[in-house]
């Protein structure tokens, strides 16, 4: 769907992505949600906010993928009755972030069958609702047992494994509720909520400059995604466009996060397939990275490197050669890393055919990020709406149909290889110039949306200002979000020693859901 | 197999020395006595807990294992159960829905038993703070032994922590 056609009014979202904003009634709020799927849109975030002004009720809003970039839309929401409709059916990933709201905001989806607590465990009762604006936010409740009502499979030989939430890897907490016969699984069901730590709440209290430092810290292993997608946001609220080498300097961050969080991964592939070889080498790749990032740029994993107005760090011409004689070395040394995963076999028996998502699945459900291109989804936001300097680096997407570990190892590989390529164009390019301006402060009200390809998918950071440069409303959107149901699905009918190796491939965030 | 051997004869040994202990890490006094702290330097078990991080603090804890830094090579590993371990690592400030968690498992822990808390968020509740969602600092819900700053601390600093919880006090 092109923005021309849309049915209802939008006006364009102030920012660096192509992003329209419309209000909608209860009827157009289902009937726009079914348009967008019939054309192959995807429901990308789900959250609710409360109005400003006491009693003023609430608005639930979505961001959908249409042909020209993203549509934003709010439905006013009576604070008598604070009931929307589900789309859920329309958007299977919608459950959770619809419950989310629930938990939160005490906004219901009128309609959906699953109406279980998401976040919500035992911390605060279900009337409380943290995000209200008259919410206490040092108020405590007596804890009490948490307890879910998971679907059960019954059967003969049927039990159930739960795991979790302390997990016996390093690993972030959650809980995964397995129903196996013998090895196989028939079935596992998350419950994740357990590192909710109040990071929405948190943002109210901060200022709008402050607040880039705790986006950084939303899921850390994405900090760059994520405070690239804050400062967006926040300099589209205040009309802002950053320098230009300061754009160019936050995607060489960007493809640095990507090609460090592929190399780890990779390696705990291999090692969780019984070769530690893999896991060795590749996370000495990992360390020259980090190391290298530290020394330019003052943080290993470039945590607050990116800040409102700008980044924070420039580079002279010793660091863009530091650099370079990185990249070079990483090209031949992956490229040799890939050749013995490639030819191992022990690996490859591991690899190939566990966990797979098929295509239509993936499409049906909507899964994103690397994993989704692991299953035939040919959508990365670098290339689909290159906001500056994507639009000058023409990236080159991987993507791969089997939808199997081995799909999503070599997606992985491939976009290792491509980043490398991109920062040496980066570096190449880099225009010359300051790295950072001052942020004017929005004006009251304003909004801003940022939405970048962070190295496991699309993250989404919408913003609403508050007077005084304070911020009234942030919700940050993990791709995590839109593929933890998927893993769920990708297991079905594997053995139960595959499922670290097949959580791996995936490395959802625990942190940046629970929020 | 050739390959193999031949990358790991071509990449050498890389790991670099360990660092020593760092009194100003203590946050409890010396807990346990000498003679177990004798035992627990070079076969040391370490169970991690994730009260509730931003993730960054895992990623740093998997990196003392890297080849560069080399944790084990000291006698010092990760087990996958509390059961099993000497030590409770624990990252974040502990979110609410994690408290009963991480009681269970530092009681599940048998003693005699050191608790480090690793990174800004355990050291003190970080830029995430005490709220209806957070306890705050792991201090708060579990007693501390040594804790690590840092957002994240490097491997360094938290191979620091541990070297410090298992060193014996210095005389002032």
């Amino acid at each position: 769907m092109k923005i021309e056609d849309f049915p209802v009014e939008v006006s364009p979202v102030p920012g660096a992505m192509p992003v329209w904003r419309g209000t909608v009634d209860s009827e157009q709020w289902r009937d726009l949600a079914q348009q967008v799927r019939g054309k192959g849109g995807r429901l990308v975030a789900l959250w609710a906010s409360e109005l400003s002004g006491r009693d003023q009720g609430f608005e639930v809003h979505m961001a959908l993928t249409v042909r020209s970039g993203l549509v934003w839309l709010a439905l006013g929401v009576p604070a008598g009755q604070p009931d929307f409709p589900d789309v859920s059916d329309i958007f299977p990933a919608a459950n959770r972030m619809q419950r989310a709201a629930f938990d939160l905001l005490g906004v219901r989806a009128s309609g959906a069958e699953d109406n279980r607590q998401w976040l919500r465990h035992a911390a605060w009762p279900a009337h409380a609702s943290p995000l209200r604006k008259g919410f206490d936010v040092v108020a405590t409740y007596p804890g009490g047992v948490d307890i879910y009502p998971f679907v059960q499979v019954r059967g003969d030989g049927v039990h159930e494994i739960p795991v979790g939430p302390v997990h016996a890897g390093t690993i972030e907490s959650g809980h995964f509720r397995f129903s196996v016969v013998g090895e196989r699984v028939l079935r596992l069901e998350e419950r994740l909520g357990y590192k909710h730590k109040g990071i929405e709440k948190r943002f109210e209290a901060l200022s709008i400059l402050d607040g880039a430092r705790l986006a950084g810290r939303v899921s850390g292993d994405s900090t760059v995604a994520y405070a690239w997608a804050y400062c967006m946001a926040a300099e589209g609220a205040a009309f802002f466009t950053p320098p230009e080498r300061a754009h160019w300097l936050r995607a060489l961050l960007l493809e640095r996060e990507r090609i460090a969080n592929h190399l780890g991964d990779l390696g705990f592939l291999a090692n969780d397939a019984g070769l530690a070889f893999g896991l060795a080498q590749l996370s000495r790749l990992k360390e020259d990275m980090l190391r290298l990032n530290s020394a330019l740029f003052g943080h290993r994993y470039l945590m607050d490197a990116i800040v409102p107005g700008g980044v924070a760090h420039d580079v002279d011409g010793s660091g863009v050669q530091a650099m370079r004689a990185q990249i070079g070395a990483l090209r031949a040394e992956v490229r040799g890393l890939k050749g013995i995963f490639d030819e191992h076999p022990g690996l490859q028996d591991r690899f190939i055919a566990a966990g797979r998502v098929a295509p239509e699945l993936a499409n049906q459900l909507g899964l994103c990020g690397l994993a989704g291109r692991a299953s035939g989804m040919s959508w990365d936001l670098r290339v689909q709406f290159p906001a500056t300097p994507y639009d000058a680096l023409d990236v080159r997407m991987a993507t791969h149909r089997n939808g199997d570990v081995a799909a999503r190892v070599t997606v992985r590989f491939e976009e290792v290889m491509e980043s490398l390529d991109l920062c040496w164009v980066i570096l190449d390019r880099l225009p010359r110039g300051e790295v950072c301006a001052e942020l004017p402060i929005p004006i009251d009200s304003s909004l801003g949306l940022g939405w970048v390809e962070g190295w496991r998918g699309e993250v989404l950071v919408a913003l609403e200002a508050g007077p005084n440069g304070s911020l009234r409303r942030v919700h940050p959107h993990d791709p995590s979000w839109q593929n933890w149901p998927l893993l769920e699905h990708a297991v079905i009918g594997n053995i139960v020693p595959d499922f670290p190796l097949i959580n791996k491939s995936f490395n959802l965030s625990y942190s940046g859901v629970d929020l | 197999m050739y390959q193999i051997l031949k990358k790991i004869a071509e990449t050498g040994i890389v790991t670099e020395p360990a660092p020593g202990p760092d009194e100003s890490l203590r946050v409890l006094q010396q807990r346990l006595e000498d003679s177990v702290l004798r035992r627990f330097a070079g076969a040391l078990t370490i169970r991690h807990v994730d009260a509730g991080s931003c993730n960054g603090c895992e990623l740093e804890i998997h990196a003392t294992s890297n080849p560069y830094h080399n944790l084990e090579a000291l006698g010092i590993r990760f087990v996958a159960s509390p059961r099993h371990a000497d030590m409770l690592l624990v990252t974040g400030p502990v979110s609410r829905h994690m408290e009963t968690a991480l009681k269970r498992t530092f009681d599940a822990t048998p003693e005699p038993k050191l608790v480090v808390a690793v990174g800004d968020c355990g050291c003190t509740g970080g830029i995430f703070g005490e709220s209806y969602a957070s306890c705050g600092r792991v201090a708060n819900v579990i007693p501390v032994d040594v804790a690590v700053p840092g957002c994240p601390p490097t491997p360094v600093a938290i191979m620091q922590g541990i070297l410090t919880a298992i060193s014996l006090r210095k005389p002032v």
